[in-house]
């Protein structure tokens, strides 16, 4: 089985408080962290894991720019065969849609069977996938938790609804899957990994190797403009708590202690 | 001026969901004037029920009944949308599973513009729409213009919306099934299968002390056992946690989990995601510890603590035993 997976580049929220910058055009990207998309991490472990069973191989791709580069390396020490960057200026500022756009172009110079991303990624969207099977005129399914290969031309999936059912489809390959987490465990990478596909070359495709017209991407083709980042004034917010760990602990108490926190 | 307003309405068992009142109010916001018309699919008896139902805050109400949709597969609901309705339709859907599963795809065949998980609308000025949305796990908030001129697909966060209620519109349904046509099935839904039950019934309990990925590491878990101990209480968790098989299944409170309505709930480094909070009803009293003074958990505590957990947990829960 050939399968291509789509990862994104993001600053990573557990280790990192996002500021608003000054002017409010943008986050404070200085002193980031950035990692691969936690959704994504899931959905490569899973492509490795299918692969292992069915053979073929698993080739990782990402839109974004120079620095993207480090997360295709990441994933492929992770153990994907390979690694693609799609990068231009050309595609600065693309939406939901310029994104899978150009994600198309890449696909359709491959022969993939299956095609993963990540349910959710640093923009809270959940679009990519579901546009990209569009685009493709393939089957699409979201928040992908179990993915069992029938025979060579279906899947049998779960996705994980609300309340944490699931719920059992199959699915006619090709298609296009967008993983939850805890679909699996991914991998541990380690130093070792890392130095294996530490020089080998990822090709770079711009807008003449995918053959994407620059006006169908990037800022000027987006339906969907982002004007600003702000934090919103939600009123009061909670009471904070200030003192030493042991005045803070007594206070609480007190207030637990009324609110039948404390039995 | 932007495309007629519609609304896919999602139920359970004929019962409207919340939901279905919440996309009335969001079409409001998007233009006062705007009379939206719900759009039911399904089969039989349900369907009716649903229809009916939703004529008390819809003038118009599509009904499509067809075997092939008595489960909503948005697969074959969204072949179906996209031959009903008209070219600049402002499509209304609720930000959930089923939501994510349809709509990013329903634009792009409709050839219109898709707004993911809404949490406001600002205005509509000629065929742009001024939307609010999240990004960075609700951390900070983005205005958006969208461009309806050639109509759109919005997806609503469900619960942001509060509606007041049927209104009593008296609407009416217009059976549009014979509209439907010939659906392909590429992928078939087989069945749903339940969650696992736990060993503790957490919607049950009074008090709970809640982990998310704050505590940093499967042997810390101890800290909270701790603490819920001290406290009476009951450890509950985020999605991360049971994702990193620290925790069961049946302890996580969110969407995807469980729906708990405690009296107090303490949340320890939990960030307070909107598929978290989406699993915390009752209005508790609600304690936020985290080393981030702005994590969003805090917008919706009622007591703030902005400290390390691993450092104070432990402390409070030796007082807590002292003062036994
Ligand atoms: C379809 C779907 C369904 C979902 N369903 C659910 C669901 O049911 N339940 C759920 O919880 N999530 C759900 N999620 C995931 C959700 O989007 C978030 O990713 C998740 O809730 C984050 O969990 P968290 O707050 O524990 O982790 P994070 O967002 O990573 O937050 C960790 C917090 O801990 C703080 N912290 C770190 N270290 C410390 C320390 N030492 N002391 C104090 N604070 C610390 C950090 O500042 C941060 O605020 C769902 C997602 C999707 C796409």
């Amino acid at each position: 089985m050939e399968i291509l997976v789509c990862v994104k580049r993001v600053p990573d929220t557990a280790e990192n408080e996002i500021e608003v910058a000054a002017d409010g055009s943008d986050i404070e990207r200085d002193d980031l962290v950035y990692s691969v998309n936690e959704w994504d991490n899931y959905a490569v472990e899973e492509a490795i894991q299918l692969v292992d069973k069915a053979g073929g191989s698993v080739t990782v791709v990402s839109v974004g720019d120079e620095e993207a580069e480090e997360v295709v390396r990441r994933e492929m020490a992770m153990g994907a065969n390979n690694g693609l960057l799609l990068s231009d200026d050309a595609f600065e500022g693309s939406d939901g849609k310029g994104t899978a756009t150009i994600l198309k172009a890449a696909v359709e110079k491959g022969n993939y069977d299956l095609i993963l991303t990540g349910a959710l990624a640093d923009d809270g969207a959940g679009q990519v996938g579901g546009m990209l099977a569009a685009m493709l005129d393939l089957p699409f399914a979201s928040v992908v938790n179990r993915i069992e290969v029938m025979d060579d031309k279906k899947l049998k999936i779960g996705r994980e609804i609300e309340g944490g059912n699931q719920e059992m489809h199959e699915i006619d390959l090709p298609c296009v899957l967008s993983i939850q987490t805890g679909i699996n465990e991914p991998r541990y990478v380690g130093i070792r990994g890392i130095r294996k596909v530490a020089s080998v070359e990822i090709p770079v495709w711009g807008t003449s190797e995918l053959g994407v017209a620059a006006d169908s991407v990037g800022a000027a083709a987006a339906r969907v403009k982002r004007l600003d980042y702000f934090v919103p004034d939600l009123g009061e917010g909670a009471e904070i708590l200030e003192g030493s760990l042991e005045e803070v602990a007594d206070k609480l108490i007190e207030m637990l202690k009324a609110k039948g926190g404390i039995k | 001026m932007a495309g007629q307003v519609f609304a896919y309405i999602v139920y359970k068992e004929g019962k409207a969901d919340d939901t279905a009142l919440e996309l009335v109010k969001a079409a409001g916001k998007i233009n006062p004037d705007a009379s939206p018309t719900a759009i039911v699919t399904g089969s039989g008896s349900d369907l009716d029920a649903v229809c009916n139902e939703v004529t008390a805050s819809y003038k118009e109400v599509w009904k499509f009944d067809n075997e092939a949709l008595a489960y909503p597969n948005a697969e074959i609901i969204r072949q179906l949308l996209v031959k009903v309705l008209p070219a600049d339709a402002v499509v209304l859907v609720a930000h959930d599973t089923f939501g994510m599963d349809l709509s990013p795809g329903l634009a792009i065949m409709l050839d219109s513009t898709f707004v993911p998980d809404v949490v406001d609308f600002e205005g509509l000025e000629g065929d742009t729409l001024k939307a609010v949305r999240q990004e960075f796990s609700g951390q900070v908030s983005t205005h958006v213009n969208c461009d309806l001129s050639n109509g759109a697909v919005i997806n609503v966060r469900p619960g942001v919306f509060q509606a007041d209620g049927a209104a009593g519109v008296g609407g009416q349904v217009i059976d549009k099934s014979s509209e439907i046509g010939e659906l392909v099935l590429r992928r078939r839904y087989l069945e749903t299968v339940e969650a696992e039950v736990g060993d503790v019934d957490i919607t049950k309990e009074d008090v709970l002390v809640s982990v998310g990925r704050g505590i940093e590491d499967q042997d810390n878990i101890e800290i909270a056992e701790e603490l819920a101990e001290a406290m009476g209480a009951v450890v509950s968790c985020s999605r991360p946690i049971v994702d990193a098989k620290w925790l069961e299944k049946s302890r996580q409170v969110g969407t995807s989990g469980q729906t708990v309505k405690p009296k107090v709930y303490m949340a320890l480094g939990i960030s307070g995601s909107f598929q978290h909070l989406g699993g915390l009803k009752g209005n508790p009293f609600i304690v936020a510890v985290n080393k981030n003074p702005k994590a969003p958990i805090f917008q919706v505590a009622d007591v703030g603590i902005v400290e390390d957990l691993l450092e104070f947990a432990p402390v409070l829960t030796e007082k807590i035993a002292e003062g036994k």
